[in-house]
């Protein structure tokens, strides 16, 4: 059973040969990268707390009704600042207090996950696609296709993020979800691209390109077919990680008052607005935080973990 | 060595006229108009709109303002004045670096010393309870974003234990900007902490390690020198972008604990449209990015003896 040496630590490799001796067809079978990888990531606790993390988040963000029947819009003036929690009635209206204009805060951090899932997700798959494939096409075709596209990404690089960001979002003054996403996703494909290419330039050297290229393949088959599956592993964790990146950007944008604003619900506008009354209330600015916290750190958790499980050299 | 620097040098020249074209397209394709703003719900006559216009050369085709704009920064150093207040821009930059710089400087001390710390010691105990620790404090310290960080050090620092004040003085003096520089420095401490440790754990295992423990060198040696030197490339290239990146982060930092400095500079003049000015600070930002990434290059010949430049 070769592919058990994979495992560096000896308990590690006394539950994977037990795994092995459990389900001996299982093991025998040759593992492809992807395989091993899920095989490592499924004994990670990192990975398994961070993907039970983000299975909730993805309920609360498509279903916000399942979990308050309050609304997170309807405010009533006289329970202005009502910071009593009542910590028993969990999942009620009443459960972290209430906000300056009497709305629930337990309703608005339901309804606010949508926001920041939404940009977190929609921001990383744009900036992987676009990026992805500029990185591929500068890093397979090499010379001046490569020299241009990558001045062009020095370019877009060389502009701070938060900054050329509030520049474009300022340009608009109907700022929906959709606009803090390309907002971010316009300065973000860089990072991307970059790693792609380096992925790329390092596979292509390989046999089986060379031996696809000599039996004729259209460039395109090559690209997608033989080389993208070998260099996705280090653009996917990339990816992963800044996918968490990107949920806590648009929280700052929106607390500084140039991301989403407030008739829609996010964390973000939430915190700006409790940072003003914050000696008034500081429960209004706990709540959004923690919850903004909890879903940058489980989306990195991921990432790590995918990491660890897709780097050889981690092991 | 000499012609590497030159074809690097000749290199940043179209990605320095790129990005400052590219933030200068930004700025100016905005809607809204400064110098409307100047005369506020009021308004003015037509005719003094565009006078003012023609005079801040706002009225011709976007690539010639910047072709004069540059020209203007390359031959006689005049960024412009600020329409608000209608200093030189040069001016006001001026007044406003020295505080970031210090900041910056600051949180990069912060983030080497502290970040390299924790890298080293997470990375030589790889495994053990000291790399989990520090990976836990280095997973919460990148999801908390940095303004509920700031919330966090100014409610328990200043409004509760009351060592610091909550917010910096006019002298701006380097005890008062310590509570800020660890704010802005947090989120990059991490990931040096993070990128040190994975690159000694990594070479703890390469071959010129184990030749240099088998002939007999002393531990301090073979991990301060061996080890090290060869583990700080990737920590250095994060570094090099790091430092202009924590001039352009410094906006939340400044903000939360009112420094006068870039970061309010930026905002301010994003928010108020003043395009002259928001160009003019990016440009200088762009300048340090480009300087510094030349300065990393070069580092990894002295730290990597593999690398030569012909």
């Amino acid at each position: 059973m070769p592919d058990i040496t994979k495992t560096a630590t000896a308990p590690a490799e006394e539950t994977a040969t037990a795994v092995a001796a459990a389900a001996p067809q299982k093991a025998e079978k040759a593992r492809s990268l992807w395989g091993d990888a899920w095989a490592d990531l499924r004994r990670n606790p990192y990975f398994l707390v961070s993907s039970v993390l983000i299975f909730f988040l993805l309920l609360i963000a498509v279903f916000p009704s399942l979990f308050t029947s309050a609304s997170p819009t309807r405010g009533d003036l006289v329970k202005h600042f009502l910071t009593k929690p009542e910590l028993g009635s969990i999942g009620s209206p009443e459960w972290f207090g209430y906000d300056g204009q009497g709305r629930s805060v337990y309703a608005r951090l339901i309804y606010g996950t949508r926001a920041s899932i939404t940009v977190g997700i929609a921001v990383t798959a744009i900036v992987t696609v676009v990026g992805g494939i500029m990185g591929m096409i500068a890093g397979y075709f090499g010379g001046i296709v490569d020299a241009v596209l990558s001045r062009i990404t020095d370019i877009f690089f060389g502009i701070p993020f938060l900054l050329g960001a509030m520049v474009v979002l300022q340009a608009f003054t109907d700022r929906t979800v959709w606009v803090v996403v390309g907002a971010l996703a316009f300065l973000g494909w860089t990072q991307i691209t970059r790693v792609m290419r380096g992925a790329v330039i390092t596979v292509k050297q390989a046999d089986y390109v060379h031996a696809a290229q000599a039996l004729g393949a259209s460039t395109v088959r090559i690209l997608f077919r033989h080389i993208l599956p070998n260099a996705l592993a280090p653009v996917i964790v990339v990816a992963t990680i800044a996918l968490g990146g990107y949920i806590s950007a648009e929280a700052t944008l929106s607390y500084l008052g140039l991301g989403l604003a407030s008739p829609t619900v996010s964390w973000g506008v939430d915190i700006s607005a409790a940072a003003a009354q914050i000696r008034v209330a500081p429960h209004i600015l706990l709540w959004p935080s923690i919850m903004l916290s909890i879903t940058v750190l489980a989306f990195i958790m991921l990432g790590e973990a995918v990491r660890n499980a897709l780097d050889p050299k981690m092991r | 060595m000499g012609r590497y620097v030159a074809r690097r040098l000749l290199q940043m020249i179209p990605v320095f006229f790129g990005t400052t074209l590219l933030i200068f397209l930004m700025v100016y394709s905005l809607p809204g108009d400064p110098v409307a703003g100047l005369f506020g719900d009021k308004g003015t006559d037509p005719a003094t709109l565009a006078r003012l216009r023609h005079e801040y050369g706002l009225d011709q085709p976007i690539l010639e303002q910047y072709i004069r704009y540059m020209g203007d920064i390359l031959l006689k150093f005049d960024f412009g004045t600020q329409i608000r207040s209608g200093r030189e821009i040069t001016e006001v930059i001026g007044d406003a670096f020295p505080v970031t710089l210090r900041l910056a400087l600051l949180a990069f001390l912060i983030e080497l010393v502290l970040g390299l710390g924790l890298g080293v010691v997470a990375g030589l105990n790889a495994g053990r309870l000291a790399d989990n620790l520090v990976l836990i404090f280095t997973l919460l310290i990148i999801s908390v974003p940095v303004f509920v960080l700031g919330f966090i050090v100014r409610m328990v620092f200043s409004d509760q234990l009351g060592w610091i004040a909550p917010n910096v003085s006019n002298e701006e003096l380097w005890s008062e900007l310590l509570a800020p520089a660890i704010v802005l420095g947090a989120l990059s401490l991490a990931y040096v902490a993070r990128l040190t440790r994975t690159s000694m754990a990594e070479n703890l295992r390469a071959d010129y390690v184990r030749t240099a423990v088998a002939k007999g060198l002393p531990k301090s040696r073979v991990y301060g020198v061996h080890l090290m030197r060869n583990s700080m490339i990737p920590v250095v290239t994060f570094l090099g972008t790091d430092i202009g990146a924590l001039m352009g982060g410094a906006v939340v930092t400044e903000g939360l604990f009112n420094v006068k400095g870039v970061g309010g500079l930026i905002y301010d003049s994003i928010v108020r449209r003043e395009g002259m000015t928001v160009v003019g600070v990016v440009t200088v930002l762009v300048l340090v990015y480009l300087v510094a990434s030349l300065l990393v290059d070069l580092l990894y010949a002295v730290l990597d003896p593999r690398i030569r430049y012909a």
